[in-house]
């Protein structure tokens, strides 16, 4: 008669059938009565100013209701910080259509609203701009001079500077007996969900709007609008039920959701703008980035001396930044280290974070310069890792809340034949190809975020759950169900989760693989609270069999409380509401991070990535023939969707390392390969066999669930172990990214 | 997208009266680049006229006396996979599924396919100078980033390379291409078709305003035991050409009795030149041969600052190709070089 725990059962997506059936409905989905459609115009010059324009000829074309631009926009906040949001980076945030300045190629200038998008996207090609054009520096390498420390604001507190120097890195890297001193360069990378940003805001009158947004967080987005509009916050709903991927680009309100917003208040009625393709590259991107690793060991491989420098593009008016080159001390204890983070603003949009920002940029270093120095020491780079292997965290000497990287190390080794390995480069070969065999270590954060959850049972017995949580694809709705399901002594067919509305209660954004800790944590704490009341009321049913049992004396299964000792005394969720007259019996309660007793730890989740690549012999041409990642992130609430985002993140770290790239021309200011045809992301042809290893933690400190998140840590490691991989083929390392294999030949 | 009207023409001369009438008209087959240059707001066609409806040009039929006729209208997925195309000449085959995606192999056509603009991002951006969208503004790509422009037969005025894939095959295979213009018919031998860009690269081939491909006529010769196709590029499908090569060959034993060798990706236009392959005759089926047709090719190539590799790679690619001809049953899907 017990419900079997959903939790650790590989359910399939709730919401599956609807998205291959094309029944999702995204935010550019909703067909409304009357609706206008809304299409921008962005600037074709880097810097400068608009001089004139001139829309008449747009607003001849038949069927154009409004032309926006800095000159007739409406009047709006006033203050910087009404348009600031969650996650805004310190400095000034961006406003379009504020004014004639220019400040990156493709920044808003205009919108253009008209009955169809066709006749939108028509009349924008008619407007006539005079732009007055001054030099620009889009540039990262040629402007070492001009980077500086970043900023600290709000948003820092996710992003801590770059951590101080211990003990004399200068004298211990002298001195150490095996060293490596080596550069790394990244290229720009765009997100491109394959869902196009859009808004669609229905205009209901009275002040009142309801935004279908392309969003990871609504009430992110609903306090933006709110602000900027100056309407009152319970009058502004934004709702995201489904979200086409997002990767860290819906983390901010992105400039359609302002230029939408206003051209229904303005226009008062039902408007929505879609982005293009092209210009999904003008949204914020993965900065350019620089770095400079020098290790130094001692004669038996223990690490001695660790520097990292990095130096990454920001805008000339929010300074960016992200937690680069703090991760080498976090795995490996060495007694010197000197690290340092630097931004060097450009006219360029502001970047914004990108699946494992940070991470997986200066795990790419850290983790390639390891296997150099595996190399010059002579010994196998599994066994430098292993040699310099911490179950503390070496930059604070706290315990972890749980490390489970050695067994990742070990299993994923094993199951990949490591040990067989002839550690040589360009030995190994099969047929015309170069075989080479490279590893990798991840780390990543292991956040929780505060969380509000309301929980209902119904009449019928059921569970409701509401929260305001977005799920961008990576399987929240099921997630959130198997934990309430399992929580509250449910099938998880009586739960229904709701979620993606900013009505709900209280979620921060979703990014930094947080949500499933977050929400979920706030679901078991309500779901507590929920228990009680249903067990308070149950006694109170005359003749209750459960009239003296304390909490620890029964137990909540399918729909039921019985007592521990005697299950066949049981009182129903459905006897229970009807003893409440059929009302409903609700809670509402916040999930808070156990921020007093975590300060004595570390969070973090582990990864290792043991890939093999075959390079052609002649024409160098390469293939990720096999790639095993095992990852230790406490516990697996649903196997299938988490090995969803593990292999998916693989393929993302094949990405990163041989194909992904927005080519910046440094002579005209401007990304150029704007389409999917020219910005290379892996086909099926790329992708071989990749295989998951979950070395799950019994982790009771990290939060309710004991979870920690697998949305990031799967694309950690993949870039170094390709990159190590590559150099065991062939003897050669390409330190930048993607690796095109012509820089092999 | 600007308004315009769109018709189907019944015949060939109902089209080709249609755009003596309507200068501005443009013929649409596949519609697969057409579309997207008219989407980047880079043509605006006040007239469409669809040559799908066209009756006569949509069958591959063999030619009394050997050679193939391949309708102009036929797509490029149904040419890549019929039978007399897979049988007699599958080198052909090879090239046109090395291109694209299967979804826009089906749209595509085989006029269309000859007829396909570059694919320089500076053509594709309408905000930049580009002498090929806008004579006389200037080469973005020369001072740019040019990891995938020619190295072979450019100009001063433009580096950009013809992207096609079938049409390296084509050119392998010495095909003719028939055409109906305002002044009747006429047919232009491949190597003919396509022009290196010199002082006026907005023309990429000797079509005239007008003109109709209406087939593209295979001759007999068909190369059908010693064939390849070599396609290298930044991922393993869906990408094009940074260097290709088509290479068929006719042996007598080992001994090399006619080659052929175009490549890709590296020109204005399908790249051959015949004094290679003069070479190769009576010679042994070897790296050593083919290395020096390679040396013949790359004469006088000029690299570019981000597309330098392409010299060594093509030569590369031409030795590897020539002995991937010997032994076609190893070639890999999507041209990738043999395992
Ligand atoms: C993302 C992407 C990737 C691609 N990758 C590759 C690749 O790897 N390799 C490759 O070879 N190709 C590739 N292609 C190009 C594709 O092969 C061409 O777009 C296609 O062959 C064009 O044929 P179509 O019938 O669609 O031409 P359309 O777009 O209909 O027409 C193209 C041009 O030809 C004219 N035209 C068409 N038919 C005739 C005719 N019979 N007579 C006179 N004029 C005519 C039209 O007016 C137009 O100017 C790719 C295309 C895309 C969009």
């Amino acid at each position: 008669m017990k419900t079997t725990p959903a939790v650790g059962t590989p359910l399939s997506r709730i919401e599956g059938k609807q998205k291959v059936t094309g029944t999702a409905r995204y935010a550019a989905d909703y067909n409304v009565p009357g609706l206008l459609h809304g299409y921008v115009v962005n600037s074709p010059i880097t810097k400068g100013r608009i001089v004139q324009v001139d829309t008449i000829p747009a607003l001849a074309v038949e069927g154009v209701v409004e032309v926006l631009t800095h000159k007739n926009r409406p009047g709006l906040a006033w203050f910087d910080l009404q348009y600031t949001d969650m996650d805004a980076p310190p400095g000034t945030v961006f406003k379009p259509l504020h004014n004639a300045d220019i400040l990156y190629n493709g920044q808003p200038v205009a919108l253009v609203v008209a009955t169809s998008f066709e006749t939108a996207r028509y009349a924008a090609t008619l407007i006539r701009f005079v732009w007055e054009e001054e030099p620009f520096d889009t540039c990262l390498q040629n402007h070492p001079e001009k980077a500086r420390p970043a900023k600290k604001g709000f948003a820092t507190a996710l992003r801590p500077p770059p951590p101080k120097p211990t003990g004399n890195f200068e004298a211990a890297f002298a001195n150490a007996a095996f060293t490596v001193d080596a550069d790394y360069r990244h290229s720009t990378e765009h997100h491109n969900p394959i869902e196009l940003f859009a808004t669609t805001t229905i205009y209901e009158g009275n002040g009142k709007l309801t935004i279908y947004d392309k969003t990871q967080g609504t009430i992110n987005n609903q306090l933006f609008v709110a602000n900027v509009f100056g309407l009152h916050y319970k009058n502004v709903q934004v709702l995201a039920p489904f979200v086409g991927g997002a990767f860290g680009s819906g983390l901010r309100p992105q400039y359609q959701l302002f230029l939408c917003v206003m051209a229904a208040l303005h226009l008062k009625r039902n408007v929505r703008v879609v982005l293009d393709r092209k210009q999904m590259f003008s949204l914020g991107h993965r900065p350019q980035s620089l770095q400079n690793l020098r290790f130094g060991a001692d004669a038996t491989g223990k690490l001695t001396a660790m520097s990292h420098l990095a130096v990454s593009e920001t805008s000339q008016f929010e300074d960016y930044t992200e937690q680069v080159v703090a991760w080498s001390h976090k795995l490996y204890p060495a007694p010197n280290t000197l690290f340092d983070f630097k931004v060097v603003p450009l006219h360029l949009n502001t970047p914004i974070d990108m699946r494992a920002p940070g991470g997986c940029t200066g795990m790419h270093a850290i983790e390639c310069a390891m296997d150099e120095l595996a190399y010059r020491i002579g010994i196998d780079p599994l066994q430098l890792r292993l040699l310099n292997y911490s179950e503390t965290d070496p930059s604070t000497g706290k315990p972890f809340t749980s490390k489970a990287l050695k067994t990742c190390y070990l299993r994923a080794a094993t199951q990949f034949d490591w040990f067989k390995r002839d550690g040589r480069p360009g030995v190994t070969t099969r047929g015309n190809k170069l075989v080479g065999y490279g590893m990798a270590t991840g780390i990543w954060d292991a956040y929780q975020f505060p969380a509000r959850v309301e929980a209902i049972i119904t009449a019928e017995g059921k569970l409701v759950v509401h929260n305001a949580t977005t799920d961008i694809g990576t399987g929240t709705l099921t997630v959130m169900t198997q934990i309430a399901a399992d929580a509250m002594g449910l099938p998880v067919a009586a739960v229904t989760f709701e979620y993606g509305d900013s009505k709900k209660p209280f979620s921060m954004f979703q990014g930094g693989s947080a949500i499933t800790a977050s929400t979920g944590s706030a679901i078991m704490v309500t779901a507590e609270v929920l228990k009680k009341k249903l067990l308070k009321k149950a006694q109170s049913i005359p003749n209750s069999p459960l009239k003296n049992a304390g909490m620890e004396e029964v137990i909540f299964t399918n729909g039921t409380i019985r007592l521990r000792q005697t299950p066949r005394q049981a009182v129903s969720f459905k006897q229970i509401i009807a003893a409440n007259n059929g009302k409903p019996i609700k809670t509402t309660r916040m999930g808070m991070p156990h921020a007093i007793k975590l300060r004595k730890y570390t969070k973090a989740t582990h990864s290792a990535c043991f890939v093999e690549v075959e390079v052609d012999k002649d024409l160098k041409t390469i293939t990720v023939t096999r790639a095993i990642t095992a990852v230790a992130a406490g516990k697996i609430i649903n196997p299938k969707t988490a090995r969803s985002q593990i292999s998916g993140s693989m393929v993302w770290g094949i990405s990163k390392a041989l194909h992904e790239e927005t080519i910046l021309d440094e002579h005209l200011g401007k990304y150029i390969n704007t389409n999917l045809g020219e910005y290379h992301i892996p086909v099926h042809a790329d992708i071989n066999t990749l295989e998951v290893i979950f070395a799950e933690e019994e982790d009771t400190l990290i939060n309710e669930l004991g979870s920690k998140g697998v949305g990031e840590i799967g694309l950690v490691a993949m870039p170094a172990a390709i990159a190590n991989a590559v150099f065991h083929a062939t003897g050669k390392r390409v330190n930048k990214l993607p690796i095109h294999f012509d820089e092999l030949l | 997208m600007n308004n315009f009207t769109y018709t189907t023409a019944g015949s060939i001369t109902a089209a080709l009266q249609h755009t003596k009438r309507h200068p501005q008209a443009m013929y649409i087959a596949g519609g697969t680049n057409l579309l997207d240059l008219w989407k980047y707001n880079l043509l605006h066609p006040q007239t469409l006229v669809d040559l799908n409806g066209v009756p006569g040009y949509h069958t591959i039929e063999a030619k009394e006396g050997g050679g193939l006729q391949l309708g102009a209208l036929v797509t490029n997925a149904a040419t890549a996979y019929h039978p007399l195309i897979e049988q007699r000449y599958p080198l052909l085959s090879k090239a046109i599924l090395a291109g694209a995606s299967a979804q826009i192999r089906n749209m595509a056509t085989n006029g269309g396919n000859l007829l396909q603009r570059t694919r320089c991002y500076y053509y594709y951006d309408g905000d930049v100078p580009c002498n090929k969208r806008e004579p006389g503004t200037g080469c973005s790509a020369i001072k740019g980033y040019n990891r995938i422009h020619a190295i072979l037969g450019a100009s001063e005025h433009c580096i950009a390379v013809f992207p096609s894939d079938m049409c390296v095959a084509l050119a392998a295979l010495e095909a003719v291409v028939q055409i109906t213009g305002q002044q009747g018919k006429r047919s232009i031998p491949f190597a003919d078709f396509h022009r290196l860009p010199g002082n006026a690269p907005e023309k990429d081939n000797a079509l005239q305003a007008g003109d109709i491909i209406t087939s593209i006529d295979l001759p007999a010769k068909e190369f059908a035991h010693h064939y390849s196709y070599l396609k290298l590029r930044d991922r393993h499908s869906y990408a094009f050409a940074l260097v290709s090569v088509a290479t068929a060959l006719e042996l007598e034993g080992n001994e090399i009795k006619e080659a052929r060798i175009a490549l890709g990706g590296v020109a204005h236009k399908p790249w051959r030149i015949p004094e290679a392959e003069q070479l190769l005759q009576g010679k042994p089926a070897t790296a050593e041969s083919f290395a020096q047709a390679a040396d013949k090719l790359l004469e006088g190539a000029q690299g570019y600052p981000h597309n330098q590799f392409k010299i060594e790679l093509a030569k590369k690619a031409i030795i590897r190709n020539g002995l991937m001809a010997l032994h076609p049953e190893t070639q890999l899907p999507g041209a990738q070089p043999s395992a």
